[in-house]
């Protein structure tokens, strides 16, 4: 269908011309067409305005990046050697009172431990040692539990991995990697 | 929409018999609530009654009143329904439109009016209202049809009121062989109306009602 004529005039109250009135008429238009219209210089500015922002958003990131979590990190103690040997999982905070952490005992005497934020949108993971995994319900993404590292799902980097000791039948975090690769 | 189509309405042809607020409220864009409405002029003398959709201002009072950019005037002139993600519901067109036409539905917080069955006419089929009205009142039609079978009738669409001249895309039938009347409805706000007509008295020998000089 061919888009209709314009045969209704637009007037408006005081009988001027367009370019006589008040400037929210040319602003906020009545007309759908002239509502539509996009100006080459409205679009230029757009595209200025939106690109500028991602680039500095970009440079943002890049700039505050490096000094982020990056020690020292607290020497904490997560449970003794046999309470991990017992429960097999263990969650703790790390490295503040709020991080919420996993600490898995992935065989006799080996321990690993993750922070439990999913790295797609920081929802809880759930270990599930038998299988040999850990799961995020929110999206069903899945990640290895031998190196933390997605194998299915939404999830593309790694969970952060929590540095452990072992000294004196105690595991101790004494740090945190966020990784991206 | 065939460019010669145009809406006519006839208050003198209207009986009062709300067909066409049914026919409107059958709408599916809109179903149960009615965008036309029947309004009663002199109760108490006269059974005149007016049916009232949207005029389609060429300068539409509701788009200029709306805080937030919501009401549009379609490229055919067709004054639209607000624009549900804009409108804020704060009924400033309702009390701004001359002829009372914009409705607040606040269960929806929108104003909905007639938009002269936008769906229909576009296809080129008659509004709801105007397919039912039994007399005529409410007619689609070309200009040069509703001239020739209305003979002592003729259409106008430019209205007063107060200091504002309004024109309209829909037309309002009057008599043909009387000069044009503008009745100032602002008038009656003022509490001494100098020399401007307030009432819309029809009936000149009507009988006097009891207890009034």
């Amino acid at each position: 269908m061919t888009p209709p004529i314009d045969e209704d005039p637009r007037t408006y109250p005081d009988h001027k011309a367009l370019p006589d009135q008040p400037h929210w008429r040319q602003d906020f238009p009545t007309d759908v067409p002239e509502d539509d219209h996009v100006a080459r210089r409205e679009f230029v500015k757009f595209l200025v305005l939106t690109s500028g922002a991602f680039a500095a958003g970009q440079c943002w990131i890049a700039l505050a990046g490096p000094g982020r979590d990056r020690g020292p990190f607290p020497r904490k103690p997560v449970a003794t050697t046999a309470e991990l040997e017992e429960r097999r999982t263990v969650e703790f905070h790390y490295p503040d009172d709020h991080e919420p952490c996993l600490a898995l005992r992935l065989g006799p005497g080996r321990y690993v431990a993750y922070g439990q934020k999913c790295s797609h949108l920081a929802c809880a993971v759930v270990p599930h040692l038998d299988r040999g995994e850990l799961h995020c319900p929110c999206h069903n993404g899945y990640f290895e539990a031998e190196g933390g590292r997605p194998v299915a799902g939404p999830p593309r980097r790694p969970l952060p991995l929590v540095h452990l000791e072992v000294t004196d039948g105690v595991v101790y975090a004494i740090g945190f990697e966020p990784r991206t690769v | 929409m065939p460019a010669d189509m145009e809406f006519f309405i006839d208050p003198h042809r209207c009986i009062g018999c709300h067909a066409c607020e049914h026919a409107c409220s059958e709408c599916e864009t809109h179903k149960g609530h009615s965008m036309i409405h029947i309004e009663y002029v002199e109760r108490e003398r006269s059974v005149q009654t007016v049916p009232v959709v949207c005029m389609h201002c060429h300068s539409p009072t509701c788009a200029d009143v709306c805080p937030a950019d919501a009401i549009k005037r379609s490229a055919d002139g067709r004054v639209m329904t607000a624009r549900k993600p804009r409108c804020i519901a704060c009924s400033n067109c309702v009390l701004a439109c001359p002829f009372g036409v914009p409705k607040m539905m606040a269960e929806f917080e929108l104003m909905m009016k007639c938009d002269m069955c936008y769906d229909r006419t576009s296809t080129g089929r008659k509004p709801m209202c105007a397919t039912v009205c039994p007399s005529g009142a409410l007619v689609y039609a070309p200009r040069a049809e509703v001239e020739s079978m209305r003979k002592r009738s003729r259409p106008t669409n430019t209205f007063k009121f107060g200091e504002q001249t309004i024109t309209t895309k829909v037309n309002m039938m009057v008599p043909r062989d009387r000069p044009a009347e503008h009745l100032d409805v602002t008038a009656a706000i003022h509490d001494h109306p100098a020399d401007e007509l307030i009432a819309l008295i029809v009936l000149t020998d009507a009988p006097t009602p009891e207890g009034v000089a």
